[in-house]
């Protein structure tokens, strides 16, 4: 008697439980077969997004790519604070790009290029942030938890491309995509939004008219940012810290 | 070596408060400026997107520095069976702990979201030397406080020489952390080196025992308690030891940094080109906080008057803090080597064009924070000998007799 009414209560349990496993995997399947935006899955680390930088491409007095990222995450919405002096704001207004012209020592050759945040293997500004909101995301993007950056910028001291920049001021206006706050530390993030809406460029590259700035995924070997980087030699910034950085240059 | 006897500072009501008034001005002072500089943002500050660690880092670090300094004279009684330092112990103990809590105070204030201080204390990074370093500096005042309980209650008495041990392992390892801030940064010409942290503890042996000398002689002074003279030159005398100790690890670090060609241009910098930097380096730091206090002290007539012993003291402090300057300032005025074969010719980022160091003017809220955090650091000094029973009641020379330690 006593394991007829197991039997049947087993029974139950188990019909109980497929119901409640299809009530909360269902859900997530139909997402799936709706082919949902990417952003509803994990970041994987089966991609290492990257840029590919043709200095040879890029032309001296042009900033496009300077304008094209301020624009995209709203940087020049920012206006100076009240009573600030011009030239001391404009050396604590953030920029996440900006191009540099460098001459060679030897042979006094003159490139003009733009630098940001090089997107390294091994970032030093990670390894010292005391919080973890300097972060590596597993598809190689380097940026900051603004949650829990506490404002310390000690990610800025180990910098070694100068790519952050610290909030000086209250923010009045910002954009959806790019919140900021007073306070805190940013950097370049390789327009992450883009990337989890499933976009496939950079507001840089897609300014940049002359065609000199290459957004992709290093890890795909049919890529065309993997394709171009076989073709030809490019330069680490500061290969001998040995980052691997992201972002590669051609030309210097 | 007679039983040494321990009192509250007696000095009349009217003039302890008249001293924390004055001191509670100061920290007003500083404590409204970290409101100012909160309140606006840092555009207030001199500090930009070049010059990230301004004036409160030059004094938080000097006062966190002092502070595992001061802990030393305890140290050398505990550790070293020095007992003519035993009576100097509570002293030690009690400044150790206020010149870190004021140097914090101000590293704290200075922070982009100092209402953050929550997630600092509970999410770790433990490859950051910061994040260590929180540990190391809470963990600091937690040691210091027992090891001042076992000097004060007979009972613990016999774990004296074990919290001994524990506070001065406790306050190398505190100050290499701080050393190794800079020396683990790879980027930056000027740190990057692992001389870093030795160096910062041996400057903290300076500016630990040129605090420690100035409390002393004031607080005996204006309390009419007597302060033996070869305690006293004794104490003087290794100040000007740790003094010379610094000057050898500067000269060691510029030495070892000229023999390799890629830090000519930061040496040609601090030591040659750099303007204010330069001049700060050699004068400020070099003649009159090491080699003028040298002087004096070790002068068979100056190095024995309250008023020299004074004066290098506080010319130490002067070097420290400046000294403090050249390393954080001047460590990120000089341009990064981002392109070591090239010279940068035009930036939209003020990146050292033509390698001109990048531009940083102090603010005067910073000095009123970081002047605050110093007489924080005093204030928390003056109310504990006030209450407690740190000061001996004499430090004559028969007392503590130097010539049984």
């Amino acid at each position: 008697m006593s394991s007829k009414v197991d039997q049947k209560r087993r029974e139950f349990m188990s019909v109980a439980g497929l119901a409640a496993a299809a009530t909360v995997v269902a859900p997530g399947v139909f997402l799936h077969a709706a082919g949902a935006a990417p952003r509803s899955e994990p970041v994987t680390g089966k991609v290492r997004y990257g840029m590919l930088i043709d200095t040879t491409k890029c032309v001296d007095g042009c900033d496009d790519c300077v304008q094209g990222c301020e624009k995209e995450n709203g940087l020049d919405l920012l206006r100076p604070p009240e009573g600030a002096d011009p030239e001391a704001w404009d050396r604590q207004r953030p920029r996440w790009i900006r191009t540099v012209k460098v001459k060679d020592r030897l042979t006094g050759k003159v490139t003009t290029l733009p630098m940001m945040c090089q997107h390294c293997e091994y970032p030093p500004c990670q390894d010292v942030c005391p919080t973890g909101a300097s972060f590596r995301r597993a598809d190689g993007i380097v940026m900051v938890d603004r949650h829990i950056c506490i404002g310390c910028r000690y990610c800025m001291m180990a910098c070694p491309y100068k790519a952050r920049s610290f909030i000086h001021e209250d923010i009045d206006e910002k954009l959806t995509r790019a919140p900021r706050g007073k306070g805190c530390v940013e950097s370049c993030n390789l327009c992450v939004h883009r990337r989890d809406n499933g976009g496939t460029t950079t507001a840089c590259q897609d300014a940049c008219k002359h065609g000199a700035i290459l957004f992709g995924d290093l890890n795909d070997p049919e890529s065309e940012i993997s394709q171009e980087l076989r073709k030809r030699n490019n330069t680490q910034l500061r290969a001998d810290l040995k980052l691997n950085t992201g972002v590669r240059y051609r030309g210097i | 070596m007679k039983k040494i006897h321990y009192r509250e500072w007696g000095i009349k009501s009217p003039v302890y408060w008249g001293l924390l008034a004055v001191l509670g001005v100061i920290m007003a002072a500083g404590g409204l400026a970290a409101l100012y500089m909160e309140h606006n943002g840092h555009w207030v500050t001199g500090m930009n997107n070049q010059i990230v660690w301004g004036v409160p880092h030059v004094f938080a670090i000097f006062l966190i520095v002092a502070a595992s300094g001061a802990l030393n004279i305890a140290a050398f009684s505990s550790v070293f069976g020095k007992k003519i330092h035993k009576s100097l112990g509570r002293l030690s103990g009690i400044l150790a702990m206020s010149l870190l809590v004021g140097g914090l105070l101000v590293l704290v204030l200075d922070l982009g979201q100092p209402t953050r201080l929550i997630v600092a204390m509970t999410k770790y990074n433990f490859k950051s030397i910061f994040a260590w370093n929180i540990f190391l500096y809470v963990g600091f005042l937690a040691i210091v406080a027992v090891y001042l309980y076992t000097m004060m209650e007979r009972k613990a008495a016999k774990y004296y020489p074990t919290a001994g041990l524990v506070a001065f392992v406790w306050r190398l390892i505190l100050t290499t952390g701080t050393g190794s801030i800079f020396g683990f940064i790879v980027a930056r010409q000027g740190y990057d080196a692992a001389i870093m942290a030795p160096m910062f503890i041996i400057m903290s042996f300076a500016y630990g025992m040129a605090f420690y000398l100035l409390v002393l002689m004031f607080t005996f002074k204006m309390d009419g308690r007597p302060l033996g003279e070869k305690l006293l030159y004794r104490l003087k005398n290794l100040l000007g030891i740790f003094a010379a100790a610094v000057l050898y690890f500067v000269l060691v670090y510029h030495l070892t940094n000229l023999y390799g060609t890629e830090n000519h241009e930061y040496e040609a910098f601090i030591l040659r080109d750099g303007g204010i930097y330069t001049t700060l380096f050699w004068v400020g730091w070099i003649v009159l906080g090491l080699l003028v206090p040298m002087g004096i002290v070790f002068h068979p007539a100056l190095g024995k008057t309250h008023g020299g012993i004074i004066a290098a003291s506080l010319l130490v402090l002067l070097g420290g803090l400046v000294a403090m300057y050249v390393i954080v300032i001047g460590g990120q005025a000089f341009p990064m080597a981002m392109f070591p074969d090239k010279v940068i010719v035009a930036s939209g980022f003020y990146d050292g064009v033509n390698g001109e160091p990048l531009y940083y003017a102090p603010s005067v809220w910073e000095f009123l924070l970081g002047i605050g955090g110093v007489a924080v650091a005093l204030t928390a000094t003056l109310v504990g000998v006030r209450l407690l029973k740190l000061l001996p009641v004499s430090l004559e020379d028969e007392i503590v007799d130097p010539h049984h330690s």
